[in-house]
C-alpha cells in the first residue's frame, strides 16, 4: 500500500506538466447521439439490475422492498482511502434528479462529472465504459422513476495525493480502456455475455487482480483476486479453474446454488440476486462467454 | 526455516479438524452441519432435474422435496446452544449474531419451511413447476447464511 502510494506520487510529479494538459476531463458524449434514442424505463430496470447499482448506492444495511432508495452512504475501503458512495436518488439537490441522460453517459462511460471533474474508479466506470448509449438512456429513464432521498452525500476519506482528482486523469490514461478484453470471433450469445460480464456486470472489478495503481490486469482477466476488504480471494472464473458446466453456472446465477448445493455467499450473493431477475437468455450468455475467456493459471499460494 | 513453515502449514488443517472434533459442542455442531448437508443432498436431486442433468422423475422429485420439507420442520433448537459460535469453536461457521437479541432466526427458518412447502407442491407437478420453485428455496438458504454464517 505504501509502495503504491509512493509510486503514484512519483508518477504524478514526473508527469505533472504534461499531465496537466493530458488529464483535463473531457465530456465527450455528443448530444445528438443521445437525442436520437427513445428512452425505455422498463428496459432501464434490467440495465440497473445487470449493473448492480443498488449494491453500492443503497444506504448501509438497507434491503430492497419495493423501489430502491439510492441514498448512498456505504463505505468502500481501498488501498487509497475510504470511498463513500454518493446519493444517486431522484432528489434534485442531494441526488441526481436534475441530471440529463448525457450527464449520466459522461459519468458511466468516461468517469466525468457534470462539472467536468474526474470520478474515482471506485465507481466502476472502467467496466461501465463498455455500456451502450441506448442502455444508458434507458437507465436514466428508470432512475427517474425511483424515490428521492434528501440525505446529503458523504465525503470520501482519502489521504494526499489521492485527494487530487486531477491525478485520476493519469489513471484513466493507463487503465480506462473500453476495448473488449476477449477479442475474436464470438457467437451472438457469447457477444451478449461479453457485454454483460466485461461491461454492466463489472465482474472483472472483483474477479480480476489489480496493478499497484489499482487498474485491472487485462492479462489476468477474471483470474481471481484478493478481496478489497482483505478477507480471502474471489475465485478464478477462467476455464480449467472454474470447473462448472454452463448449466451449473446458469443455475448459480438463477438460484444461488453451487454444484454441491451450497449457496453463493459474500458480495456474490447480491450479484446473483440481480442476475436472477434478468431474462434466462442473459444468464446463458454469461455462461457461454465464461467458457471463451483465456485460461489464467491459479495464483501462487502465499507462503 | 522454510521447510519448517511448510511443515507447520501442512499440519494446520489437521489441527483444525482435530479441534473441531474435540471442541465443547462437537456433536451439536456436527449434527447441525449434517442437517445442512441433508438439505443439500435433496436439493441436489431436484437441481439435477432442473438443470437437465437428470431426466425429470416425478416420484424421485417428490421423495426429495418431502425430505427437504421434513428436514426443515425438525426442531433443531438443541443443536444451537449459546456459545457454540465460531469465536468460541473452531469447527463452526455460525456467527455470534445468531444468538444476539432480536436475531430473527425463527423468521429465516420459517422462510425455508414455506419455500420447502412450495417445492413439495411443485416438484411432483412437473419440471417447469419444479424449476420455478428452486429460486424460492435458494433465496431462503441464502437469506439465513447472509446473516448468520461466516463467509468462507
Ligand atoms: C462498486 C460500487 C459502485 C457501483 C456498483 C456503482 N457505483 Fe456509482 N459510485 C460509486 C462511488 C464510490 C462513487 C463516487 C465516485 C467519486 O466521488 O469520484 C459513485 C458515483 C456515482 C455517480 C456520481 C454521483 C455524483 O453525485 O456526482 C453516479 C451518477 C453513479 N455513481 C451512478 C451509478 C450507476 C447508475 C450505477 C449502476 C450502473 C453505479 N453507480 C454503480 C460506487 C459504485
Ligand atoms: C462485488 C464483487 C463481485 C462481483 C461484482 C462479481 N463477483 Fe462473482 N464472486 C465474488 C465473490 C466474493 C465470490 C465467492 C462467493 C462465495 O464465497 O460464496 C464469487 C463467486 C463467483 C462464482 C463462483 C465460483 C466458484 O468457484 O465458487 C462465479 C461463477 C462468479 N462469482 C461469477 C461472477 C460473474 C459472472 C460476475 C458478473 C456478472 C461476478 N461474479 C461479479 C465477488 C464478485
Ligand atoms: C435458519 C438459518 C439457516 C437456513 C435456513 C439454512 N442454513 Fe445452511 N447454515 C446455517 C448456518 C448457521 C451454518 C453454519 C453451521 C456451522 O458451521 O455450525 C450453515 C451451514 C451450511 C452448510 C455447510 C455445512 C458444513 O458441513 O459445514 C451447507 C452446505 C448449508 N448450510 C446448506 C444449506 C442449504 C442448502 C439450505 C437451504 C435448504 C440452508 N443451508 C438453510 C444456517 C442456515
Amino acid at each position: 500500500m505504501r509502495k503504491s502510494g509512493i509510486a503514484l506520487l512519483g508518477l504524478i510529479a514526473l508527469t505533472a506538466a504534461a499531465a496537466w494538459v493530458l488529464t483535463a476531463p473531457a465530456a465527450p458524449v455528443p448530444e445528438a447521439r443521445i437525442a436520437a434514442l427513445t428512452p425505455d424505463a422498463r428496459h432501464g430496470e434490467q440495465v440497473f439490475l445487470a449493473g448492480g447499482c443498488a449494491s453500492c448506492h443503497l444506504a448501509p444495511g438497507a434491503t430492497v422492498e419495493g423501489p430502491p432508495i439510492l441514498s448512498g452512504g456505504q463505505a468502500f475501503p481501498s488501498d487509497f482511502g475510504t470511498f463513500i458512495a454518493p446519493n444517486i436518488s431522484n432528489d434534485p439537490v442531494a441526488g441526481i434528479g436534475v441530471w440529463s441522460a448525457r450527464e449520466l453517459a459522461n459519468a458511466m462511460l468516461h468517469g466525468v462529472s457534470p462539472e467536468g471533474r474526474h470520478y474515482y474508479p471506485a465507481f466502476p466506470y472502467a467496466s461501465y465504459a463498455r455500456t451502450s448509449l441506448r442502455d444508458v438512456v434507458d437507465l436514466r429513464a428508470y432512475l427517474a422513476t425511483l424515490p428521492a432521498s434528501s440525505q446529503p452525500s458523504g465525503a470520501h476519506q482519502l489521504g494526499f495525493p489521492f485527494t487530487l482528482r486531477r491525478g485520476i486523469g493519469i489513471w484513466k490514461l493507463l487503465y480506462l480502456n473500453p476495448d473488449w478484453v476477449v477479442d475474436g470471433p464470438l457467437t451472438p450469445e457469447e457477444t451478449r455475455g461479453r457485454y454483460l460480464v466485461e461491461g454492466l456486470g463489472h465482474c472483472g472489478e472483483c474477479h480480476t487482480p489489480r496493478t499497484p495503481l489499482g487498474g485491472m490486469e487485462r492479462s489476468h482477466w477474471l483470474g481471481g483476486a484478493p478481496s478489497p476488504d482483505g478477507k480471502g480471494r474471489t475465485p478464478n472464473l477462467t476455464p480449467g479453474q472454474l470447473k462448472w458446466s454452463a448449466p451449473e453456472i446458469v443455475e448459480y446465477l438463477t438460484t444461488g446454488f453451487t454444484p454441491d448445493y451450497d449457496t453463493a455467499g459474500g458480495h456474490m450473493a447480491a450479484v446473483v440476486a440481480n442476475f436472477a431477475e434478468l431474462p434466462d437468455a442473459d444468464r446463458a450468455a454469461v455462461a457461454a462467454y465464461l467458457k471463451k475467456v483465456p485460461a489464467v493459471a491459479p495464483a501462487p499460494a502465499v507462503p | 526455516m522454510k521447510a519448517l513453515v511448510i511443515a507447520t502449514l501442512g499440519l494446520l488443517p489437521l489441527a483444525g479438524s482435530a479441534l473441531a472434533e474435540e471442541g465443547p459442542f462437537a456433536s451439536q455442531v456436527e449434527a447441525r452441519q449434517g442437517i445442512m448437508r441433508y438439505y443439500a443432498v435433496n436439493i441436489g436431486t431436484l437441481g439435477a432435474m432442473a438443470k437437465g442433468e437428470a431426466p425429470y422423475d416425478a416420484a424421485a422429485a417428490k421423495v426429495a422435496a418431502d425430505a427437504l420439507a421434513g428436514g426443515a420442520s425438525l426442531d433443531t433448537s438443541m443443536l444451537w446452544p449459546k456459545g457454540s459460535d465460531k469465536d468460541a469453536h473452531p469447527g463452526t461457521a455460525a456467527l455470534p449474531a445468531l444468538w444476539a437479541d432480536g436475531a430473527d432466526v425463527g423468521g429465516k427458518a420459517k422462510q425455508l419451511r414455506d419455500a420447502a412447502a412450495a417445492m413439495q407442491a411443485a416438484a411432483p407437478a412437473g419440471l417447469d413447476q419444479l424449476r420455478g420453485a428452486m429460486k424460492g428455496v435458494g433465496d431462503a438458504c441464502a437469506a439465513c447464511h447472509k446473516d448468520f454464517r461466516a463467509e468462507s
